[in-house]
């Protein structure tokens, strides 16, 4: 029976199933003890599992990422977090040089389980320096598995989808959507989960275009389909889940059944996942059913500002994604 | 650990300088605590965006900037508005980029402070960069960079001492040991009795000051500009204070400390311990304390207004800071949004 709570809530119940389910798993990071992270995520964690599993580390990203990187290979399942995930700026080599390329450098012989959770994108007033979307970097990073769920079930899901996996997941998970609530029906074991990375989520079906999101853009994109639909249109939302890998076959069949493709993230837009999934379209007969030219509404190629209305201003908003839906529509 | 100047303002030695400059740097300190909680306040009526204050610093911040010359490099972090303002950034663009105002971040052209770094530590490496350019240029600037226990964790700490040392630029690495770095105690950051001896295997000087103690601090800081000035390279400093407030406005210390030891560190007081030492010499009374916290009430409260009443950002603006001549597909978006917000 599922029960009502936040984002948040559901990925620390996650990461509290891992805890209990398997004493490999362990928790690293700035402030995730006695104080709970710098979002309340690990909240109540080291008092019910203690400050061996639940780590406290000096202010140190690229050696808590490298932590992982080592115990990951002895065989524990390191979760680590990023306080933001611009500090992973700091963690580059580990996880670009080392947790990516680990396993194939050693033909196979080397594991890296490990997951990296990070907070990124905008909206909180945290200016230029905290507020970036980064995933376009790591899902340039052959070896990667890039996820980025916009659900409290799908945060809970995607965790435990993360923690089956045997590779390096970079696990990305947007401020604005700690506190946003949802039913989530907690999983009794990770084996339960029914996400699985790489597979994306048809949230809304619809005839007339298709929108593909992830992240915040998903509640973005649900709520302007409903705008949408009041104004006589009916947009298919699919909610991408995973960049690295994307679900490009489930983008396609909405295509071929709409004509339309809009895609949407926070990210800036030059060089982001919405081209690669624009590409991914064009490169299979997919291309042939569009009606319309495609659509991306991203965010500005700006270094994030701090004034309130200036940072709204280069965040894709409902509205934006409203209009331009209308634009191709009616194109 | 160097002390000049004991919590119950008794001299220990002699005084680095007059009662003059005392009086001085005094005053200086009550203006910068005045700043800081006018930030607290303004914050919590929405008027400023995140603050983090600095209660408790001042006596580190005040007495380093003192010991600089008018054009030496500062390159400090979001904790340092006095150490920056002592240096000559002015208030209110302190407070205007604490608005969310991008021009807070830019200085007037002579002042040579670098805005404050938000992340951690990074800032340190470029600042080794500042001093050693300043080096081949054969100037005499040198550069000063302030930072907490925690950054000295990163790996940039390391990277910036190393090259400083190697090269032997002209950097001062001014650590103010606030006791925490958000919720880790500094006891959990390094296993290191202090972050002054770290300086050994870098090769370069580590001292190690009461860092509420404003003459101690001067003392140690002069020592080192004299040293990186003649070429005698960098110098650690280790500056033993303690963060009174919150990390910032989005932190609740009582989640991780005892406010036993906060109380504690207010009978440190940075400012009191001077007061005590002026009134003893005879250079301190009621009537010039009244007036100077007039005096500081006045210049922050015209601050605010300076900071308040700069026109607002049109949205054109937002692309104009990104280089340092619009690329062609920027400039056409500039005027698409400009002429579509029309």
């Amino acid at each position: 029976m599922p029960e009502t709570m936040t984002y948040a809530a559901a990925l620390r119940a996650a990461m509290r199933l891992l805890l209990s389910q398997d004493e490999r798993v362990f928790l690293a990071g700035e402030d995730i003890g006695v104080y709970g992270g710098a979002f309340g995520v690990t909240d109540g964690l080291v008092a019910e599992f203690g400050e061996e599993r639940v780590r406290d580390t000096p202010i140190s990203e690229e050696a808590i990422v490298g932590l992982a990187v080592g115990a990951a290979i002895t065989g524990m399942r390191p979760i680590v977090e990023m306080q933001f995930s611009d500090f992973v700026a700091n963690a580059m080599d580990p996880l670009v040089n080392q947790a990516a390329k680990l396993h194939f450098m050693y033909g196979g012989n080397v594991t890296v389980p490990m997951i990296v959770r990070a907070p990124g994108g905008g909206g909180t007033g945290a200016a230029a320096q905290h507020s970036q979307s980064l995933e376009a970097w790591f899902a340039h990073v052959p070896g990667l598995k890039v996820v980025l769920p916009a659900t409290p079930q799908d945060v809970h899901d995607l965790l435990l989808a993360a923690y089956l996996d045997p590779n390096p997941v970079v696990f990305l998970e947007h401020k604005l959507l700690y506190k946003t609530e949802g039913p989530v029906e907690l999983r009794s074991r990770a084996e339960d989960t029914p996400a699985r990375i790489g597979e994306a989520k048809v949230l809304r079906e619809g005839t007339d275009l298709t929108i593909a999101a992830y992240s915040i853009m998903t509640p973005r994109a649900l709520e302007a389909a409903d705008g949408l639909a009041s104004a006589g249109i009916e947009a298919e939302v699919i909610d991408l889940r995973t960049v690295q890998p994307l679900d490009i076959d489930t983008v396609r069949a909405s295509v071929k059944k709409t004509g339309r493709l809009l895609v949407t993230h926070e990210a800036p837009q030059p060089v982001g996942v919405g081209a690669e999934v624009v590409a991914g379209v064009c490169e299979s007969d997919a291309l042939d059913y569009l009606l319309a030219p495609v659509a991306r509404v991203c965010g500005q190629p700006v270094p994030m500002p701090y004034a309130r209305e200036l940072e709204r201003a280069v965040i894709p908003q409902v509205e934006d994604v409203e209009a331009a839906a209308k634009e191709l529509v009616n194109a | 650990m160097r002390q000049r100047l004991t919590p119950s303002g008794g001299l220990v030695g002699e005084a680095p300088f007059d009662i003059q400059l005392t009086r001085r740097l005094y005053r200086a300190m009550v203006f910068a605590r005045t700043y800081d909680r006018k930030g607290m306040a303004l914050q919590k009526q929405g008027r400023l965006a995140t603050y983090a204050p600095f209660e408790g610093q001042e006596a580190a911040q005040i007495g380093a900037a003192a010991a600089l010359e008018p054009n030496d490099w500062v390159v400090a972090t979001y904790r340092d508005a006095a150490l920056m303002w002592a240096q000559g950034y002015p208030w209110e663009l302190l407070f205007a980029g604490r608005t969310g105002d991008e021009r807070g971040g830019s200085p007037p052209e002579h002042v040579p402070v670098m805005p404050p770094s938000i992340t951690v530590g990074g800032h340190m490496v470029h600042a080794v960069g500042l001093a050693w350019a300043e080096k081949l240029q054969g100037t005499d600037r040198i550069a000063l960079t302030s930072f907490g226990d925690g950054a000295t964790s990163e790996g940039d700490f390391h990277e910036a001492m190393n090259f400083a040392a190697v090269y032997e630029v002209g950097c001062i690495f001014l650590c103010q040991n606030n006791g925490w770095a958000i919720s880790l105690p500094r006891e959990r950051q390094t296993k290191s009795a202090t972050i002054a001896e770290k300086a050994i295997a870098y090769g370069m000087p580590g001292i190690q000051v009461d860092g509420n103690d404003l003459f101690a601090v001067y003392e140690a800081v002069k020592e080192a500009a004299d040293r990186a000035r003649s070429g005698g390279g960098p110098t650690l400093i280790e500056a033993v204070t303690y963060r009174r407030g919150p990390h910032t406005t989005s932190d609740d210390p009582n989640r991780y400390r005892d406010p036993a030891e906060v109380e504690e560190w207010a009978r440190r007081d940075p400012i009191e311990r001077v007061r005590i030492y002026l009134s003893e010499h005879g250079a301190w009374d009621d009537e010039w304390q009244a007036a100077i916290e007039a005096e500081a009430q006045a210049e922050i409260d015209r601050a605010i207004e300076l900071a308040e009443s700069m026109p607002p950002l049109g949205p054109g603006e937002i692309l104009d800071a990104m280089f340092e001549t619009l690329p062609p597909h920027l400039e056409a978006q500039r005027r698409e949004l400009v002429e579509g917000l029309r």
